[in-house]
């Protein structure tokens, strides 16, 4: 007869040595592992509540400025610092780690409207009511400067006087050039203290303009005549033009998409759209109760945040209708400009009530160098919790966000009134011949025509 | 296309087996069918299944060929040569031929003063608990076949059972179930129990159930101390119990020869099956949740798809106790004599495999498979003894799932581990892989009679406990008060009444509708 019988030895199931790892042994028998779904079920529970907990995303409030922030730019070349401009004329540049003004650049007469950096971050660009756009030279930022933290004035390089009040600015991606937006859109040359090109179409101030950062040639600007449109340097007249039924007031092209971009709108709603295909929008944005003033883009291109009117910065999905994050303090006023820092892991926000607030981008977050087992078992309780997101439970937990009263109130009225617009829409359609009323999808129900 | 086929054709045929083999080891980690992407419309939903899908289909490869290459044990076997039958070997004669740490593990320990004797293992096979009627306790490590602890209850003791690890073991003793920990000592004393006959303690849940005199089930929570179900089965005395080790389920066998199945929420039992024609004698659950095995007085012991609540096979034998081991092996045991049997060919035919006499006279107890070893522990009346029994037990253990060369720092990670994943005593259900699943939309039907009245009900209660703010300066007379809740109850009653009234008009209506002209159909009664 043949037999054999399990039969372990302890020495290969066992450490020689106190200095040894453990040994692990792997079955990954189904068998083996009872009530998976139960399991992982409550898991999923306990990793949504700890999130809850851990969720503090709230990280400090930059103090300095007297008056509301009305811009910010981005170093792309610094993680650590970012510029803001105040409605009194101050420029400021702060380490975030510090939260500290590192230097001023004052000079603005009237309030600051634009402010950008180069493509290599050595100049700083502002422009303002004050018909001026003002060129800076960005310090160098050493280790060392911090310890001292001394609050250094610097010179303009150029100061260049033009016709008409500016109301935003912003640099090419990979050039020599910048563009303003006022009465009409100039292109500028840092040499030159005319501007190189002009375009206009319509009569209307343009409020914000952003370069494509895939195309360093295309450039999107969007006007109070409720459009928005796209450029191209190389041609000497605008491409395209679309006009919306609400006014957008800032617009951000997705940095891992070039093609896309999303316009945050008067009507509360942010607009993502394709450029090549602008008669529908791709994703509509809903979840604000006033109107959006700022938005920009993670550097993932997965992410945005906005700031709205109604005193509360949120951050969405790129293709999510709606938003994933919601941060407000009672402190925080009007915010009136937003950035996500170069890394993805903070936000900034600067307010009607002269202060820049960090926010962490994933609110519960651990920050600092995280062990290798540390992520494995944040990235699984990550997974966990989506796979089982849909049940009553989790979902409960994983959506529930404390919103202040006046914009709970708001949002619940919004939606009785979308609801009782909806409905009314459904009783005319039912009481008229079948066919006669289209259904317009939400998407395409906010642009009115585009325009070549 | 073509250039494929032809290099598939190419691949010497000993690759061809191998991804055969490993392709149907694949389809056991997929866990079932993957979901059909077909019907969906919703393109960015389909887009993110099909990835995740593909992501299946990987980890279930990979998981293929690490069973296939890198597992460090082997499954033991038993096989006949020539005229010889494997139920005709003896253990004597494996012993001979097995290796040296392997026949140091069948031993035959006689205790005759003690009374009959009931064993059980911890789930990762390492340490066995002991206890003979009398109240002799001994817990013993296997491995080492050290005699960790051992004492005298000086109280009759009917079951043991080891809770969370081996630090601490529950006892049936006469009058109530006892918790000790490793030295001995009397943790607990659950008076609410009863007099017990049978415990069993489901492992994720961290759940003591005990069957007492009276046919009372209780579930407690060792964790926390709490009393979760205390039900009446209203059939009577019954030592016959064990858990479904798939679902965490109870089963009853009784002595009407039902054989009922119990989660702790609900007060009915799940199951209730007719199993045999006198009382149930023994039942067993498959540890891959679809068979279970019952033996009755009546001679038969019958194999049962837990699924389907049907017969797959019955044998005329007399079985005192039945167990299921780890690969799939039933062993029998009535009086002395012990059976082992296998399905050869994983068609659920079981046929005979092993056998082993006692000596005559002992009668056994209980017998039971020790994890992760081919070696079956029998508690009779004379002593425990334990015998090899080759490809019974599973070669390959997970270090996180049960780990017999488990550390101290390693016990207590996973007790934590254990106490921060434990289950809720609702996940408990006959088909656990529901959890997380939809159910399909109920197309329009209108509620049942039964649904109607007790939601009723419960509008009623929650109307009844509503408390209402005590007024002063004599405004809560007890009339008013007594108003007020009436009131409460008449509201909650309220959209109940009404619809009852209006299914009543409906269906007056509907039958005196005649029809309508076309252009006054958009003013027809809807039917909801």
């Amino acid at each position: 007869m043949k037999v054999k019988v399990i039969s372990r030895s302890t020495d290969e199931f066992t450490r020689e040595r106190s200095q040894d790892l453990q040994k692990v042994f792997h079955n990954y028998d189904p068998n083996l592992r009872t009530q998976e779904k139960a399991v992982e079920y409550t898991r999923a529970l306990n990793a949504a509540k700890l999130d809850k907990i851990f969720a503090r995303p709230f990280i400090g409030a930059m103090d300095g400025h007297i008056d509301a922030v009305s811009c910010m730019a981005k170093n792309p070349n610094h993680l650590k610092g970012i510029f803001s401009a105040s409605m009194d004329g101050d420029i400021r540049l702060w380490d975030i780690a510090t939260r500290k003004t590192v230097r001023q650049f004052p000079g603005h007469q009237g309030a600051v409207r634009g402010l950008t950096a180069s493509t290599d971050g050595d100049v700083l660009i502002s422009c303002g009511t004050d018909c001026t756009v003002r060129l800076w030279k960005v310090p160098v930022l050493k280790m060392m400067d911090f310890s001292d933290s001394m609050e250094d004035v610097s010179k303009p390089l150029a100061v260049y006087v033009w016709k008409h009040a500016f109301w935003a600015v912003d640099h090419q991606w990979d050039g020599n050039l910048f563009a303003t937006a006022g009465a009409q859109v100039d292109i500028w040359d840092h040499d030159r203290s005319e501007p190189v090109n002009t375009f206009e179409w319509g009569k209307d101030t343009v409020i914000s303009v952003r370069f494509n950062p895939g195309e360093p040639d295309v450039l999107a600007t969007s006007a109070s005549d409720r459009s928005i449109t796209l450029y191209d340097l190389r041609m000497s007249s605008p491409a395209r033009k679309l006009i919306m039924k609400t006014k957008t007031n800032a617009i951000s092209w997705n940095p891992m998409e070039p093609m896309n971009f999303t316009a945050a709108n008067e009507d509360c709603n942010c607009y993502s759209y394709d450029a090549r295909k602008l008669d529908e929008a791709k994703v509509v944005h809903r979840d604000h109760v006033s109107a959006v003033m700022d938005i920009d883009y993670s550097p993932t291109g997965r992410e945005f945040v906005t700031g709205s009117y109604d005193r509360t910065v949120r951050i969405f999905k790129y293709n999510g209708g709606h938003s994933r994050e919601i941060y407000h303090t009672k402190r925080m006023q009007r915010v009136f400009c937003v950035k996500y820092t170069c890394d993805g892991s903070y936000v900034i926000s600067g307010s009607d009530d002269t202060n820049l607030r960090l926010w962490k981008a994933q609110a519960s977050e651990q920050l600092g160098v995280l062990l290798p087992r540390e992520q494995k078992k944040h990235e699984y309780l990550d997974a966990v919790k989506e796979r089982y997101k849909h049940l009553p439970e989790v979902k409960r937990i994983v959506r529930h966000r404390h919103l202040p009263k006046p914009i709970y109130k708001a949002a619940a009225l919004r939606r009785t009134m979308m609801e009782a617009e909806r409905k009314k829409d459904e009783r005319r359609r039912a009481h008229s011949a079948p066919g006669s009323m289209p259904v317009q999808p939400f998407r395409k129900r906010r642009i009115i025509k585009e325009v070549e | 296309m073509v250039a494929k086929q032809e290099s598939e054709r190419l691949m010497p045929a000993a690759e061809q087996d191998i991804s055969d083999e490993l392709e149907l080891k694949a389809k056991k980690y997929l866990r079932g069918d993957g979901a059909n992407l077909e019907v969906l419309r919703d393109k960015k939903l389909k887009g993110q299944l099909t990835v995740r899908e593909k992501l299946y289909g990987q980890s279930a490869k990979a998981a293929a060929k690490a069973e296939k290459w890198l597992l460090p044990s082997e499954e033991g076997y038993l096989e006949a040569e020539g005229l010889e039958k494997t139920w005709h070997i003896k253990q004597e004669s494996i012993i001979r031929e097995v290796d040296v740490i392997s026949s140091r593990k069948p031993f035959d320990m006689i205790l005759p003063e003690l009374g009959p004797y009931t064993l059980e293992y911890t789930l990762s096979g390492r340490y066995m608990l002991v206890g003979g009627r009398k109240g002799h306790l001994a817990m013993m490590d296997m491995i080492s076949m050290d005699l960790i602890k051992e004492f005298q209850v000086r109280e009759t003791v009917r079951d043991v059972v080891f809770l969370q690890n081996e630090q601490f073991f529950a006892v049936a003793q006469k009058k109530y179930p006892y918790i000790y920990n490793r030295h001995g000592t009397e943790i607990h004393c659950l008076k609410e129990h009863g007099p017990p006959l049978k415990l069993q303690f489901l492992n994720k849940h961290f759940l003591l159930v005990s069957v007492n005199k009276f046919g009372h089930l209780h579930y407690q929570d060792v964790s926390t101390g709490e009393m979760i179900a205390n039900y009446r089965t209203g059939l009577g005395r019954t030592a016959v119990m064990k858990a479904n080790p798939f679902n965490a389920v109870i089963g009853l066998g009784h002595s009407g020869g039902k054989v009922t199945m119990w989660k702790p929420t609900s007060s009915k039992p799940l199951v209730t099956m007719l199993c045999h024609r006198g009382p149930v004698t023994a039942i067993a659950f498959h540890g891959g949740g679809h068979l279970m095995a019952t033996a009755g007085m009546d001679c038969k012991i019958k194999l049962w798809d837990i699924r389907k609540f049907e017969v797959l096979h019955t044998y005329s034998r007399h079985a005192q106790t039945l167990d299921f081991s780890q690969k799939g092996l039933l062993a029998m045991a009535n009086g002395s004599k012990l059976q082992i049997w296998r399905d050869s060919y994983g068609n659920q035919d079981y046929g005979p495999y092993m056998s082993h006499a006692m000596v005559k006279g002992y009668q056994v107890g209980k017998i039971a498979f020790r994890p992760y070893e081919d070696v079956l522990g029998i508690g009779h009346s004379m002593g425990i003894s334990s015998i090899l029994i080759p490809g019974s037990g599973e070669p390959n253990f997970d270090t996180w799932v049960a780990n017999p060369y488990e550390t101290t720092k390693q016990r207590r990670e996973k007790e934590v581990h254990a106490l921060l994943d434990k289950l809720q005593p609702e996940t408990i259900m006959l088909d656990p892989s529901k959890i997380g699943t939809v159910k399909p939309p109920r197309r329009k039907e209108k509620p049942t009679k039964k649904e109607t009245e007790s939601e009723m009900e419960a509008a009623i209660e929650a109307a009844k406990s509503i408390t209402f703010k005590k007024k002063t300066k004599g405004r809560s007379k007890p009339s008013k008060r007594t108003r007020k809740k009436q009131d409460e109850v008449f509201k909650a009653k309220r959209p109940f009444l009404e619809q009852q009234m209006e299914e009543r008009h409906a269906k007056k209506q509907r039958t005196t509708e005649a029809e309508l002209p076309k252009s006054l159909q958009r003013f027809a009664r809807q039917r909801a």
